[in-house]
């Protein structure tokens, strides 16, 4: 008999019921949720007269619209974007659920907060109405972003119907040179395997390079396997998992403690596990990147060109004429050498304590360019705090950026912080789309570190020149 | 949800690989805390300029395809964000219809939870359909989801590969919410045996 691999185990583990065709209903053990994808779906329930079925595993906080400067606690002064929060705090309320309100320190994305409070463990099946719920894939959960009818669905019986992926394995071999950080793994995974690469698959993340990431940057990983197209990333929970989980405020203990841990210790992918496809990449192989056009798989060393778009096929050609008009790059143009008027540190994708330690690296002692427009945005009202205490949030102003309050930003540009059309931004965050941040803004996709690096000398950068 | 029965309509083309969601509805319309209306801004960062004027060239403001109720795309169509604000305005433009040759994940799950059919097909099959697309308002492409097969303006039919028990809820308009509801009994059991095996989630 063939081994299971770790999606298997979970997968196996929530199925409530499998139809003959493949149709299965999967049980899911936290539902995370924001303003944006779910006033719908709380109006599905009222109008159908429906109850939250599983309420205490029910989360929420206001992160996607939230302004990140101060006095948001008292007002919102973009009226749809209060009218969306205000219907969170309602109806979190009306229905019963655990909710982290603006006011409350804990507020931050969703995507940080979960695991933050403990509530995302090892083994679970976790859901939430945004794409980047793959990041819990870390704790070796299988979590995926579903549609507002999925939430409704979750909402009313805790349970999702779904047919399930191909098993697809990541392997990233050795040890990652200095400078090469767990963004630029998952940008080159995606460069190698482009953004539909993963359509149809979970991925698991393996190798040493991977079991040596911080909880932080396996998070970072698991979080763009989305922008790879895979339905969820996953990583096996180790002693590091452990380590992070235990003593958060809604982790199990004393005896449950024990108890799941027995579990979870089972929980990795056999030895003689089918595989559908398998991806091998050297860790020494990966260089700082950044993206030069409009998809995430346009990525390339920051030692590069921008690629002339003949050099692609089929209907890359003109997509990536069309990236260079709208990025306003020419082909043969170094990396290096592109000027940036924005810098944007923040996001489900580096907006943990660790990125804002490896940005503050870089920046201790020094200014950004005169001109430059910069932010850090973290992740949480808790990393807020923590860096505060650590002395991150003095670097960060010393050198001239903006210490915001947490929420998603200008990842996504629905609260007030948005590019304007032609503005160039290094960003930490996951999508480099037209538009992304602002109509017309430019988004070169990076680590923290090297959006650091390019604040302080005004143009794209390698890092390794400042360490 | 409406049943989806079989038609006949225009289709527009839009050969563009990668269209992701904030193409399709960008962040700015996602405030509303309603599901209709959307059609209006559905692409709208690409159909009108800043001024709010329509882009003529743009394809849904052509006038041979202001009245498209199928849209044959590049591959990975979809990428991006779950926000299912764009199979809603995709949906309230009037188009019930995808065609690529590939989707992602999230869309392609959204759009059947909203009464459009995406279809993935061959890539060299796109490519008749959309040249079938780009001769405009005369070249109607049959949709037939009950038999799988779509039908060129020329008579060309391509069949299509459908999961029955989507294809079968899309027939029928039925609410999957209502479908799951009515194994409460097996979620009630599989709760109780969780409660036992993992009581610490």
């Amino acid at each position: 008999m063939t081994g299971k691999t770790l999606y298997d185990k979970i997968w196996d583990a929530h199925l409530v019921h499998a139809a003959e065709d493949g149709t299965s209903l999967l049980y899911i053990d936290r539902h995370l949720v924001h303003e944006v994808t779910s006033p719908q779906a709380f109006e599905g329930l009222r109008m159908a007269n429906r109850p939250v079925r599983a309420p205490e595993k029910t989360i929420a906080v206001p992160d996607h619209n939230v302004p990140t400067t101060e006095g948001r606690d008292k007002v919102i002064e973009n009226e749809d974007s209060r009218i969306q929060v205000e219907a969170l705090d309602k109806n979190a309320r009306d229905f019963g659920i655990n909710y982290y309100p603006v006011s409350d320190v804990r507020q931050g994305i969703v995507h940080i907060v979960g695991p933050e409070q403990g509530w995302t463990l090892p083994g679970m099946t976790v859901v939430c109405g945004d794409s980047h719920t793959a990041t819990h894939g870390a704790f070796g959960a299988l979590a995926h972003g579903i549609g507002t009818s999925e939430v409704e669905h979750v909402l009313a019986t805790q349970t999702l119907i779904q047919s399930k992926s191909k098993n697809m394995k990541v392997e990233i071999t050795g040890k990652l040179a200095p400078g090469v950080t767990a963004k630029d793994i998952t940008l080159s995974v995606i460069g190698q395997t482009g953004t539909a690469g993963g359509t149809g698959y979970v991925i698991e993340y393996c190798g040493e390079a991977i079991r040596s990431l911080s909880m932080e940057g396996r998070m970072t990983v698991c979080n763009m396997a989305i922008e790879g197209g895979a339905r969820a990333g996953l990583i096996a929970p180790d002693e590091t998992t452990f380590e992070y989980v235990k003593g958060r405020p809604h982790a199990p203990k004393g005896a449950q403690w024990e108890a799941a841990m027995e579990w979870w210790k089972t929980l990795y992918s056999d030895d003689d596990a089918h595989w559908d496809k398998v991806v091998t990449i050297r860790g020494e192989d990966i260089a700082p990147v950044v993206t030069w056009g409009t998809s995430p798989e346009d990525v390339l060393p920051i030692t590069d060109v921008v690629p002339a778009p003949e050099s692609f096929k089929g209907g890359k050609v003109d997509a990536a004429k069309r990236a260079l008009d709208y990025m306003g790059l020419k082909a043969g143009q170094k990396l290096s050498e592109i000027e940036i008027d924005t810098v944007f540190i923040g996001s489900c994708t580096n907006g943990r304590i660790e990125d804002l330690r490896a940005a503050a690296a870089i920046l201790k002692g020094k200014k950004i360019k005169d001109g430059m427009r910069a932010m850090v945005v973290p992740g949480s009202g808790l990393v807020r705090a923590q860096a505060e205490e650590e002395g991150l949030a003095d670097i960060f102003k010393a050198a001239g950026f903006e210490w915001r309050l947490a929420g998603c930003s200008m990842c996504l540009a629905m609260n007030p912080d948005q590019l304007s059309p032609g503005e160039r931004c290094a960003a930490t965050s996951n999508r480099n789309f037209e538009g992304r941040q602002g109509r017309g803004g430019r988004t070169h996709l990076m680590s923290p570190a090297m959006a650091a690096a390019a604040a302080i000398t005004g143009h794209l950068t390698d890092v390794r020149e400042m360490m | 949800m409406d049943k989806f029965e079989s038609f006949q309509g225009v289709a527009a083309p839009m050969p563009l690989v990668n269209i992701d969601t904030d193409m399709i509805i960008p962040k700015q319309f996602l405030k509303t805390i309603k599901r209709s209306g959307l059609g209006v801004n559905l692409f709208a960062e690409m159909r009108y300029d800043d001024d709010g004027n329509e882009i003529a060239d743009f394809v849904l403001n052509q006038p041979a395809y202001r009245g498209a109720e199928i849209l044959v795309a590049g591959d990975n169509f979809g990428c991006g964000s779950s926000r299912e604000h764009a199979p809603w305005a995709i949906k309230d433009f009037g188009i019930k219809c995808v065609i690529a040759p590939s989707f992602a994940d999230i869309f392609f799950n959204n759009c059947f939870k909203n009464g459009i059919l995406p279809i993935a097909l061959p890539q060299e099959q796109v490519d008749i359909l959309m040249r079938d697309a780009e001769r405009g308002s005369n070249a109607r492409i049959t949709v037939n989801l009950e038999n799988q097969v779509l039908t060129t303006s020329e008579g060309e039919t391509i069949s299509f590969e459908v999961d029955p028990f989507r294809k079968h809820c899309l027939l029928e308009g039925l609410d999957d919410i209502g479908l799951t509801m009515e194994r409460a009994p097996a979620i009630d059991a599989f709760e109780a045996q969780a409660a036992q095996a993992r009581p610490w989630v």
